[in-house]
C-alpha cells in the first residue's frame, strides 16, 4: 500500500494520488469559482437595479474599456451573465459539488482504501484545473469573453463576427467546456467501477448510504450525457472554424450574406438540452445524497423509506433523459409533442414528492440536533419545495407560454437547482469538514452564515417570479428603456441589496473555513455519532483511510434510535445481535 | 477475490462503460442527422464503393482478431493475426480517406460554397469515428508489441481481450453508420 511511500510537497499536494487530498483540490477550486461567479454576478446585478447608473466598483474590476465611466458596456453585461451561468453550473455545482463529495465519500463510505484508478482520478482534477484556467483566460481577451449565454445559441455562437464576445472567447469557452467533458467522463468512470466493484466485505447495494446512491446515479448520468454535449459542440466547432452549416441558414450578418444553408439552430438546442435536462440532475442529486445523510444522522432517525429514496433517485435519472423538450416549448414544436414533454416532466413531481415527504417523515417527532449543516439540509428541503413548485408551472407547456424567458424561469432555477444544490453542498461541507481536516468549523459562524444565507436567497430570488409574471424578459442588458416595467424598479434594487448581502456572507463562510482548518477545535473520530465507515477512520487521515484491515459492514447506514440498543447509534460495523432483525 | 480478478473484472467494466459514453456520442450525432434531414432541404447521394471496402475491412479485421485471441487461449503466439489486423485497420484508414476523396469527386462538400449538412454529416460523422478506431490502432500497435516480447499466454491475456472487445466495438459501430448512411 502506498501509505509506506515518502511523499514529498508535489506529491502530497499537488500531484496527488489520493482520493481525500483530490476531493480537497475540486473543492478549494470549486469555492474558489464561486467566489468568481458570485463576483460577476454582483456586477451585472448593479446594472439591473440601476442601470446606466456609474459605479467605481464596475470600473475597478472591468477597466475602462468594459465599464467606461463606471457603466456597465452592454456587451460585457452579457459577457457576466454567461460566464456567471457557466461557472456556477459546471464549475462550482458539477466538479466543485460532485468533485469533492464522491472523491471524498466513496471510498472512505462503501470501505475501500482508495478509488479504483488513482491516476485517473488525478487526471481528472487536472482536466479539470486546465478548463479552469482556460475559462479565466477568456476574461482578460481583448474581445471579452463569450457572450452567447451558457447555453450557447447558435447562430450567436457559431458566427465569430456576430458580436465581440463570439471570436476568441467564444473560442475559449468551447476548449474550456471539452477539458471540462474529459475529466467529467474519466472521473465518473471512476466513480462507478469504484463503486461496483471495490465495496468492503457485508456491503451489499441496499446497505449503501444514500449519498453513495446518488453519486454513483450521477456518474451514470454524466457518462452517459456528457458525449451527446460533446457531439453537440463537435458541430458547433466545425460551424465556427471550418464553415459547414449544421445550425445555420440563410444570414446576412452587416450586409454581407453568408454561404451557410440547411443549418437548424433548433437542431442545436435539441441536442444541447439533452445533455441540458440530466445536468440539472446532475447537479441536484449529490445534494439530494448529501441531504438525506445530514437529516438522517441529526434527526438520530434512520431516513425514511430507504428504498423508496433509491427507487426515487433512479426515476428521477431515467426521466432526466426524456423531459428535454420543455425548454424548447416557444420554438414551434408541434403542440402534440409539446404535450409529452410536459407530460414526462410533471411525472419528475413523483418521485421528487417521494422525496420531500420521505425528508418531512424523517424529521416528523425528531430528536433534532440544529448544527449547521443539519440547518442547510433543512434550508435544502425549504427550497426544493419552493422551488418544484414553480417548475410543475413551467412544464406545463400551457403555462409555460406565459412566462417562457422571463424571470420567472430564473428565479424557478436558482432556487431549485442553484440554491438548493449550493445548500447541498453547504451542509456536506459542514458535516465532513471534520473528517477532510480533523477540526470543527465555528458553529456560531455557521449559524450566522445559514442564517443571512437563507434570507437573501429568498431574497432575491423570490420577487423574481413576480418581475417575471409581469413579463420581464431575462438576459436584457436594461429594463429601462420599455416604460411598462417603471414599476418593477423598486423589487430590482431589492433583489441587488438581499444578493450583495448574501454575497458578503459568503466571505464568512470562507473565513470559517480557512481558520478552521488551522485553529478549529480538534475533530474527535466520530463527532456526529454518526453509523458511516468514514467514521471509523482515525483523525490523521491516512494514505489508504484505515490503519489495519479494511472493517467489515455488518448492518445499513441508517440504525439510528434503534429500540432496544444501548446506544441512539449503531456504527455499520457492529455485528447484528442474536435475534436482532435489519432493520 | 484476487486483486488481479478483480483488476480484470474492473478494466472491462471501465471498457464497457467508456463504449456506453462512445454509444452515446454517436446516438447524439445521428440522431441530429434524423432530425436535421426531416426538415427538407437536403441532398441524396450514394456512399462511395471506398465505404463498402471500408465496411469489408472491418468485418476481415475482427475476423483475424478473434483468431488472435483463440490462439493465446491455446497458448500459441497471437502475433501474426495482430499483426494482420492492424494492417487491415491501416487499410481500413485509407479507405475512409479515399471515400472522403470520392465524396469529393461527386460534389458532396464538408464546407464552404455549396456544401449543405446532408454531406458535412457525413465527413464529420466518419471523422469522428475515423479518431476512434485510430484510438483503437495505437492500442493495437501496443498490444501487438507486448505480443511479440512474449508477453501473453493462456493464463493472461487481458490486454488482447479488452483490445477485442474494443474492436469489434468499433466495427460494429462502422457497420450501424454505414447503414444508416445508406438507408435512412
Amino acid at each position: 500500500m502506498s501509505e509506506h511511500h515518502k511523499e514529498t510537497f508535489i506529491t502530497k499536494y499537488i500531484f496527488s494520488l489520493d482520493h481525500k487530498m483530490i476531493a480537497k483540490q475540486f473543492l478549494i477550486t470549486g469555492m474558489f469559482m464561486g467566489v468568481v461567479g458570485m463576483t460577476l454576478s454582483l456586477l451585472f446585478r448593479l446594472q439591473l437595479s440601476n442601470p446606466g447608473e456609474s459605479f467605481a466598483v464596475l470600473e475597478f474590476f472591468l477597466g475602462e474599456k468594459w465599464a467606461p465611466g463606471g457603466v456597465l458596456d452592454p456587451n460585457m453585461y452579457l459577457a457576466l451573465v454567461t460566464m456567471h451561468g457557466t461557472i456556477l453550473v459546471f464549475w462550482v455545482l458539477t466538479a466543485g459539488l460532485t468533485g469533492t463529495f464522491a472523491n471524498f465519500l466513496i471510498p472512505l463510505q462503501i470501505g475501500a482504501r482508495d478509488m479504483a484508478s488513482g491516476f485517473m482520478n488525478m487526471l481528472s482534477y487536472w482536466f479539470f484545473f486546465a478548463a479552469t484556467v482556460v475559462l479565466l483566460s477568456s476574461l482578460y481577451v481583448e474581445t471579452g469573453p463569450a457572450s452567447a449565454g451558457w447555453t450557447i445559441y447558435p447562430p450567436l455562437s457559431a458566427l465569430p463576427q456576430a458580436i465581440p464576445g463570439s471570436g476568441l472567447g467564444q473560442d475559449l469557452w468551447l476548449i474550456a467546456m471539452t477539458l471540462f467533458v474529459v475529466s467529467s467522463l474519466l472521473g465518473g468512470l471512476n466513480y462507478i467501477v469504484t463503486i461496483l466493484n471495490l465495496r468492503t466485505k457485508g456491503m451489499t447495494m441496499m446497505r449503501l448510504p444514500l449519498t453513495i446512491w446518488a453519486l454513483l446515479i450521477v456518474a451514470i448520468l454524466g457518462v452517459l450525457s456528457f458525449p451527446v454535449l460533446l457531439s453537440c459542440s463537435l458541430l458547433l466547432i466545425f460551424d465556427r472554424s471550418f464553415g459547414t452549416s449544421f445550425y445555420l441558414s440563410d444570414i446576412i450578418i452587416g450586409g454581407e450574406a453568408l454561404h451557410n444553408t440547411g443549418g437548424s439552430p433548433i437542431l442545436f438546442e435539441h441536442l444541447f438540452w439533452f445533455l441540458g435536462h440530466p445536468e440539472v440532475y446532475i447537479i441536484l442529486l449529490p445534494a439530494l445524497g448529501i441531504v438525506s445523510e445530514v437529516i438522517s444522522v441529526n434527526s438520530r432517525k434512520p431516513i425514511f423509506g430507504y428504498k423508496a429514496m433509491v427507487g426515487a433517485l433512479l426515476v428521477i435519472a431515467l426521466l432526466s433523459f426524456v423531459v428535454w423538450g420543455h425548454h424548447m416549448f416557444l420554438t414551434g414544436m408541434d403542440p402534440f409533442l409539446g404535450s409529452v414533454f410536459t407530460f414526462t416532466t410533471l411525472l419528475i413531481a413523483i418521485p421528487s414528492a417521494v422525496k420531500v415527504f420521505n425528508y418531512l417523515a424523517t424529521l416528523w417527532r425528531a430528536n433534532i440536533r440544529f448544527t449547521p449543516a443539519m440547518l442547510f439540509a433543512i434550508g435544502f428541503v425549504s427550497t426544493f419545495i419552493t422551488g418544484g413548485l414553480t417548475g410543475i408551472i413551467l412544464g406545463d407547456s400551457a403555462l409555460d407560454i406565459n412566462v417562457h424567458d422571463t424571470y420567472f424561469v430564473t428565479g424557478h432555477f436558482h432556487i431549485v437547482m442553484g440554491v438548493s444544490a449550493i445548500y447541498g453542498m453547504m451542509a456536506g461541507v459542514y458535516h465532513w469538514f471534520p473528517k477532510m481536516y480533523g477540526r470543527m468549523m465555528n458553529k456560531k459562524l455557521g449559524y450566522f452564515h445559514f442564517w443571512v444565507t437563507f434570507i437573501s436567497a429568498y431574497g432575491v430570488f423570490f420577487p423574481m417570479h413576480f418581475l417575471g409574471l409581469a413579463g420581464l424578459p431575462r438576459r436584457y442588458y436594461t429594463n429601462s428603456a420599455f416604460p411598462m416595467f417603471d414599476e418593477l424598479t423598486n423589487i430590482n434594487e431589492i433583489i441587488t441589496f438581499f444578493a450583495i448581502i448574501g454575497g458578503l456572507v459568503q466571505l464568512l463562510f470562507i473565513f470559517n473555513f480557512f481558520y478552521s482548518i488551522f485553529k478549529g477545535t480538534k475533530a474527535t473520530e466520530n463527532p456526529w455519532k454518526s453509523n458511516t465507515l468514514e467514521w471509523t477512520t482515525p483523525v490523521e487521515r491516512i494514505h489508504g483511510n484505515w490503519p489495519g484491515e479494511i472493517p467489515t459492514v455488518e448492518r445499513w447506514a441508517y440504525d439510528y434510535s434503534k429500540p432496544d440498543a444501548d446506544d441512539d447509534f449503531i456504527p455499520q460495523t457492529v455485528p447484528l445481535k442474536k435475534g436482532e432483525i435489519e432493520h | 477475490m484476487e486483486i488481479s480478478l478483480i483488476k480484470n473484472k474492473a478494466s472491462k467494466q471501465l471498457l464497457w462503460i467508456g463504449i456506453g459514453s462512445i454509444v452515446m456520442f454517436f446516438a447524439g450525432l445521428t440522431s441530429a442527422y434524423i432530425v436535421r434531414k426531416a426538415e427538407g432541404n437536403w441532398l441524396e447521394f450514394d456512399m462511395p464503393l471506398w465505404f463498402t471496402i471500408s465496411t469489408i475491412c472491418v468485418i476481415a479485421s475482427s475476423a483475424t482478431l478473434w483468431f488472435a485471441l483463440q490462439n493465446i487461449k491455446e497458448n500459441k503466439s497471437a502475433t501474426i493475426f495482430l499483426i494482420a489486423t492492424l494492417a487491415i485497420g491501416l487499410t481500413f484508414t485509407f479507405s475512409q480517406v479515399q471515400g472522403w476523396d470520392d465524396l469529393v469527386a461527386k460534389g458532396v462538400y464538408l464546407t464552404g460554397e455549396g456544401s449543405n449538412p446532408s454531406g458535412s454529416f457525413i465527413y464529420v460523422i466518419s471523422l469522428a469515428h475515423l479518431l476512434h478506431l485510430i484510438g483503437g490502432l495505437i492500442a493495437l500497435t501496443i498490444t501487438t508489441l507486448k505480443s511479440k516480447l512474449n508477453h501473453y499466454s493462456k493464463d493472461n491475456y487481458l490486454g488482447i481481450e479488452l483490445i477485442s472487445i474494443y474492436w469489434h466495438f468499433i466495427g460494429l459501430l462502422w457497420l450501424y453508420l454505414f447503414l444508416f448512411f445508406s438507408y435512412s
